[in-house]
């Protein structure tokens, strides 16, 4: 494990180093996340113009599911996914190759080999609204919320990195699917509201076939005290079932490339 | 002119051949274009049955009315040229199209509405299969159904324009997404797409009426369900056709000046 940690921050470093060669892109990114926020703020401000709560869930309680929205996005494109977008382009080209015969695990070596440091802007800016929505919410935060939100946070990131994973090893297959991860990301915009709010056809989706609902609902509920048995279960369940599978099917798609090149 | 429509023909036949090849991008583009306005709806629903069943005369039905129309005023009007034209300028791929003795519009015309045609048989069951989901109430009279055809042409050629010329702006800028981003946002919430726009509070919806957003999405979809008393009506045209002879004159204007500009990247 220390041997993971220990490659994960040297392509952390790796990242930065190229990044900094590439500074404006700084600027760009600032502008993306402060236009990703204010779509959420204007949404909630347009909203709460008209009622006092959605489905349930009170202002402050929603600026806590943007808050999530804005960090678990920022988490998996930090790393997971240019990550993965270039393990497909490996496997397009062939360049595979030379991960699977480094001397560590390939599926972790292509998990973390791209990192785009800029994304921690979105990381920041998530935490910042989400200490906003908790100042708000006052005195209903205790360590008891705390801890479940951190558990259900994990289990949400770790849950979309296995979903995203098993996506990406389509690829093996199919080769040229560029766009697959951009499915996800058209989903993962119906996480900006909770997902209470949708017919339930769309919630069991949500819920099941692209697990936003586990990312982004579930970490929300825990921090504003909404969170049932079942769906802290649910969460940490699919948190250990999910990455077994997403393992499983590595292994078979490994099997399958044969190497373009070669 | 006999050259232009062998044009269409030729781009037309191209463009279904590379769309049966690229069926995945087809599928992924779909899965956004009908799951955005589907959060909207469900969203706005909600508001609705917590405020006991409608807001500001909107019920759920009117919501899943409006949402359904829009969904395919915006399939009808969306563009990806500003991505595109990125694309071409950063990779130098604009050269070869430069070069032919037509204007590249041309060919992104024929090629955006063969796409649409071809998108069309899928969306057209979608939508009707959420009509029966979301149970819309459809208020359309012929009289509005005919008010509809030119309001929705203007729409397309309209949001066309527009779009083209915001894409121009990739001739000066090497990375464009900021200002792609800053238009979809502005896009988003005076457009009626994301908010109906009786719903925006009063100031920025008479901002609205002035932008040209509102003219080529919540326009038509309120001409379609005849909300729009009639002297809002032919003020809408107007307003439509007005911003449709800025846009192209502003589009001429960027465009000749980019091709000046234009230096091959790449090349």
């Amino acid at each position: 494990m220390p041997r993971y940690l220990h490659l994960l921050w040297v392509h952390l470093r790796l990242g930065i180093l190229n990044e900094l060669q590439y500074r404006t892109n700084l600027g760009v990114q600032l502008i993306q996340s402060f236009m990703g926020l204010a779509t959420s703020l204007l949404g909630l401000g347009v909203i709460f113009s008209k009622t006092d709560n959605l489905a349930g869930w009170r202002p402050a309680e929603l600026l806590a599911i943007v808050g999530v929205y804005s960090l678990v996005s920022g988490l998996t494109q930090l790393i997971v996914r240019p990550s993965l977008s270039r393990f497909m382009e490996d496997i397009r080209l062939g360049t595979l190759d030379f991960t699977l015969t480094k001397p560590v695990d390939a599926q972790m070596l292509v998990s973390m080999r791209q990192i785009e440091v800029w994304k921690l802007v979105d990381v920041i800016v998530g935490i910042v609204v989400l200490a906003v929505a908790m100042v708000q919410l006052g005195a209903t935060i205790g360590p008891a919320e705390a801890v479940l939100f951190v558990i259900a946070l994990l289990a949400g990131v770790t849950i979309i990195y296995s979903f995203l994973m098993i996506l990406a090893i389509c690829a093996f297959w199919f080769v040229k699917l560029d766009n697959i991860l951009q499915i996800f990301q058209s989903m993962y915009e119906a996480g900006r509201w909770p997902i209470a709010v949708y017919p339930p056809w769309l919630r069991a989706a949500l819920t099941f076939l692209v697990p936003v609902g586990f990312a982004i609902t579930v970490p929300a509920e825990g921090l504003v005290g909404r969170m049932t048995i079942g769906s802290i279960l649910g969460a940490v369940g699919l948190a250990i079932a999910l990455p077994l599978v997403a393992r499983w099917f590595w292994r078979i798609g490994v099997r399958h490339y044969s190497g373009a090149s070669a | 002119m006999i050259d232009l429509v062998h044009l269409y023909r030729a781009q037309f036949k191209t463009t279904i051949a590379e769309q049966f090849q690229y069926r995945g991008a087809l599928v992924i583009w779909l899965l956004g274009l009908i799951l955005e306005p589907v959060i909207y709806l469900s969203v706005w629903s909600a508001v609705a049955r917590s405020q006991g069943g409608a807001v500001d005369s909107f019920t759920a039905a009117d919501f899943a009315a409006y949402y359904l129309i829009a969904m395919m005023v915006d399939h009808a009007g969306f563009t990806w040229v500003m991505w595109e034209m990125e694309f071409w300028i950063r990779q130098g791929n604009l050269s070869p199209l430069l070069v032919r003795p037509v204007h590249p519009i041309h060919r992104y015309i024929a090629n955006n509405l063969t796409f649409k045609l071809l998108t069309f048989v899928v969306v057209l069951p979608v939508v009707l299969v959420l009509a029966l989901v979301f149970r819309p109430n459809f208020t359309i009279t012929a009289a509005s159904a005919l008010a509809f055809a030119p309001a929705l042409i203007l729409a397309m050629a309209l949001r066309f324009a527009l779009e083209w010329t915001i894409a121009t702006a990739a001739f000066w800028v090497t990375r464009v997404n900021a200002i792609n981003q800053l238009y979809f946002v502005a896009f988003l919430f005076l457009s009626g797409f994301a908010v109906p726009l009786p719903l925006l509070p009063g100031p920025v919806q008479a901002v609205a009426q002035w932008l040209p957003f509102y003219r080529f999405l919540g326009f038509p979809v309120d001409v379609l369900l005849g909300r729009l008393p009639t002297d809002q009506l032919l003020i809408g045209f107007g307003a439509q056709v007005a911003w449709l002879v800025v846009a192209l004159w502003l589009l001429n204007a960027t465009w000749a000046r980019g091709v000046r500009q234009y230096s091959a990247v790449g090349a």
